[in-house]
């Protein structure tokens, strides 16, 4: 009974961030529904007048989309590869972060692949990806892996949540009729008995370990879609790797800045604590030094055996990119690496602004990566026309990536509005392990 | 002869194809290589023989009906999948006769009705080295028997055909752009926005042709099939007054500039032709004949319009020349 009454106990703790909103918040959803509106404008634009209106030409087919596909797609992919990890191993202290990364995961891997859809010619031709696909194109290994993580995602996601919508069916008398609907249809007849909750454990470890491997699928064939093509600064046999790393790093750095501004605006200090902050700040350690080290590799093989064409590219960012080039490979590594190497440096804002600095210097060698290698091919570019020479973003390309973002944040927002951020059913399970083996760490 | 299946019904048009490449050099090399054919021309009833040169310098008595008898025919995005049968279609630029007249470039364009800037063929300035001798590059799609676009295409929007020839069809193209990225040659262009001649539709579209051209789809240089199916040159060769341009067959090992009909083998192997960027293994259609001997000294080409000599502005030669209050 005294489960009862602490899953009781619980919900009332948590409901009010579902129920109530203050008027910061409100504050914040019509300025993000505001920012998303001017995407749309954008997007209206461009559907109408065709995609001269972005700053991408014949030799810079590929722009700041790209990189935001990129960027968004990598970021679910670590995010399911982390939470699949926690899961699997059960690590200590996942509870109070989990439910952050498997939202992160699924919300980015929702909003990818719009930025796909933006560049493509014909939208109104996309079906023909399954009238006539060819399986020889990368591409299409690619739409194959994403819709399977999607799903694959979801699945879990959503095998997570099970358990919180049972105890919220069964612990809110007083809400609203259609969200008690909602949570009892969500629930699926879970009613946490032992046999229940054992097959729903087995089923979410499983699901943990496919989610893995789907991710690590889906990184190399993205990567892959890079360096297959004959292109001096993509065709590289370590890029499906590199975007493993860059993608954790990035992913890593979401989390952290997630966990910063979830504890502050929510005052959930007793679960988001700062051993969590210290935790994600030395594997944020790891992994930026793993992705130093990979940057390194990468341009030092190029620089060394200075191929005509790798020489003119490393020209190209070493002169038009050279401030670009030192933030995105010098600052946004070596500046995290410093903060979160020495432990006194380690604090809460520390590791979180280690952790914005990361993800500006990673979205940067993403530019980086992709732009300057298609301003410099292997014939040179004998032009005069400025913007087939030089890619520079337009407001229409800079408003939907800023709707991506928004869009994030937004969803994020609503679906804390539906679910407590902190599993509930991970705090009882905390909370029964613990009786049973009352010498462990109390530790979430 | 072979192609027996193509002989009967609507094929009929492609019937002369088999020796489509042999009456083109009969229209522009007139009657010392080939006796009895006006391309074309010929409406004659099936039995009547006409007699041709072949390459090895033997003359055949053919058909009257393997002779073209539709060149105005449409192909459609279906047939044009195809290739034109027992072709292998080549190109083979000689270097040392360009002078940048840029006429190749102006014939294409009308051609296929592109815009000003919007250039199939483009002509590049190059200089390989500092001390290198820089020389004018007319630059075509290659045609690559490894077509690296083709491979990455996801729709099968662009494809290879028997005859060699690397085409797109643009109302299966989707825009993706992924042939743009992987094309080491920047041979593809994109049609951004709309424009008002994409409308006309008073020409049905053609894979062959590239006309009307359609918003967010991808083209490029296409050998002009609708010319050889009627036994003629490609645009930028007919155009070109140096001769500079060869076109032909492999399979029948000839290649002509409209003045002049060679060997092909024998071509490439006295004047050292050569394949640009043979090392990526696209194993391109288009040779070069390195820029020996040449008829005319670089500077000949300099003498365009300011706007397009502006694109040639970063070539060591060309700053050089400006230095030297030149150009």
């Amino acid at each position: 009974m005294d489960v009862i009454k602490r899953k009781k106990e619980l919900v009332q703790e948590f409901s009010p961030m579902l129920e109530k909103s203050t008027k910061t918040s409100k504050v914040w959803i019509a300025f993000l529904v505001g920012v998303i509106l001017v995407g749309l404008v954008a997007f209206v634009i461009q559907v109408v007048k065709g995609h001269i209106v972005t700053g991408m030409r014949d030799n810079v087919v590929w722009g700041i989309y790209i990189i935001n596909f990129i960027f968004f797609v990598c970021l679910s992919y670590s995010g399911a590869f982390i939470s699949g990890i926690l899961h699997f191993f059960k690590t200590p202290w996942k509870n109070s972060v989990s439910r952050i990364v498997e939202i992160i995961t699924v919300l980015s891997l929702i909003i990818g692949p719009i930025f796909i859809l933006l560049c493509i010619g014909r939208l109104d031709r996309l079906y023909y990806l399954f009238l006539y696909p060819r399986i020889q194109s990368p591409i299409t290994w690619d739409i194959i892996a994403i819709m399977t993580d999607l799903l694959g995602c979801f699945i879990y996601l959503y095998l997570t949540f099970i358990p919180d919508f049972a105890m919220l069916r069964d612990n809110s008398e007083n809400a609203p009729k259609w969200r008690q609907k909602l949570y009892k249809t969500l629930a699926i007849k879970y009613y946490d008995t032992p046999t229940q909750r054992e097959t729903l454990h087995k089923i979410t470890r499983t699901m943990s370990v496919m989610v893995i491997a789907l991710a690590i699928v889906a990184y190399s064939v993205l990567a892959w879609i890079f360096s297959l093509t004959l292109q001096p600064g993509w065709n590289s046999s370590i890029f499906a790797p590199y975007f493993i790393i860059a993608g954790l790093y990035s992913g890593v750095s979401v989390i952290i800045i997630a966990m910063y501004l979830i504890r502050k605006f929510y005052h959930l200090d007793h679960y988001i604590r700062k051993v969590h902050f210290m935790g994600a700040g030395v594997i944020l350690l790891i992994i930026s030094l793993l992705f130093g080290y990979f940057t390194f590799s990468e341009y030092f093989s190029r620089w060394f055996s200075h191929k005509i064409e790798d020489v003119k590219l490393l020209d190209t960012l070493f002169n038009r990119y050279f401030w670009n080039f030192i933030f995105a490979n010098y600052i946004g590594v070596l500046v995290p690496v410093v903060i979160l190497f020495f432990k006194k440096f380690r604090t809460i804002k520390s590791v979180t602004f280690a952790a914005v600095i990361a993800i500006l210097g990673l979205y940067m060698n993403r530019y980086l990566i992709v732009v300057p290698t298609l301003e410099s091919p292997y014939m040179p570019i004998q032009d005069t026309r400025p913007e087939y020479i030089q890619y520079t973003a337009t407001w229409i390309e800079w408003a939907l990536s800023f709707a991506g973002i928004a869009a994030f944040i937004l969803f994020f927002i609503l679906i804390m509005k539906l679910v407590p951020i902190i599993p509930m059913s991970g705090i009882i399970d905390h909370e029964r392990e613990q009786k049973r083996k009352p010498h462990l760490s109390n530790n979430h | 002869m072979a192609n027996k299946k193509t002989e009967n019904g609507s094929e009929n048009r492609r019937n002369f194809l088999r020796l489509g490449l042999m009456s083109s050099v009969s229209a522009v090399a007139g009657a010392s290589l080939i006796s009895n054919l006006a391309t074309g021309e010929e409406k004659k009833a099936s039995g009547e023989k006409v007699r041709v040169l072949t390459p090895d310098g033997k003359m055949v008595e053919v058909d009257a009906e393997s002779i073209n008898n539709y060149p105005e025919a449409v192909i459609t995005p279906e047939e044009s999948r195809k290739g034109i049968p027992d072709k292998k279609f080549v190109m083979v630029i000689d270097l040392s006769k360009c002078k940048n007249a840029r006429k190749c470039v102006e014939g294409c364009q009308k051609a296929h009705k592109l815009d000003d800037h919007q250039e199939f063929m483009k002509v590049q300035l190059m200089q390989n080295n500092e001390e290198g001798s820089p020389y004018w590059l007319p630059k075509p799609c290659f045609h690559c028997d490894e077509p690296p676009c083709v491979t990455v295409c996801p729709t099968g929007a662009t494809f290879k055909r028997d005859d060699g020839i690397v085409l797109i069809d643009n109302e299966r193209c989707i825009g993706c752009k992924f042939c743009i990225t992987s094309c080491p040659y920047s041979a593809r262009t994109f049609n951004w926005g709309h424009k008002e001649k994409f409308d006309d539709k008073s020409q049905p579209y053609s894979p062959e042709t590239q006309v009307p051209a359609a918003e967010g789809t991808v083209m490029k240089c296409d050998f002009c099939p609708d010319m050889l199916r009627q036994g003629k040159l490609p645009y930028c060769a007919s155009s070109c007054p140096m001769g500079v341009i060869y076109f032909g067959d492999k399979n029948e090992d000839i290649v002509t500039n409209g003045t002049e009909t060679v060997s092909f083998s024998q071509l490439i192997k006295d004047r050292g032709g050569y394949r640009h960027l043979e090392h990526l293994g696209t194993k391109p259609n288009v040779y070069y004949l390195p820029a020996v001997n040449r008829q005319f000294p670089v500077e000949r080409g300099f003498d365009v319009d300011e706007e397009i000599l502006d694109r040639y502005k970063d070539v060591p030669i060309v700053k050089e020349f400006k230095e030297q209050g030149k150009l």
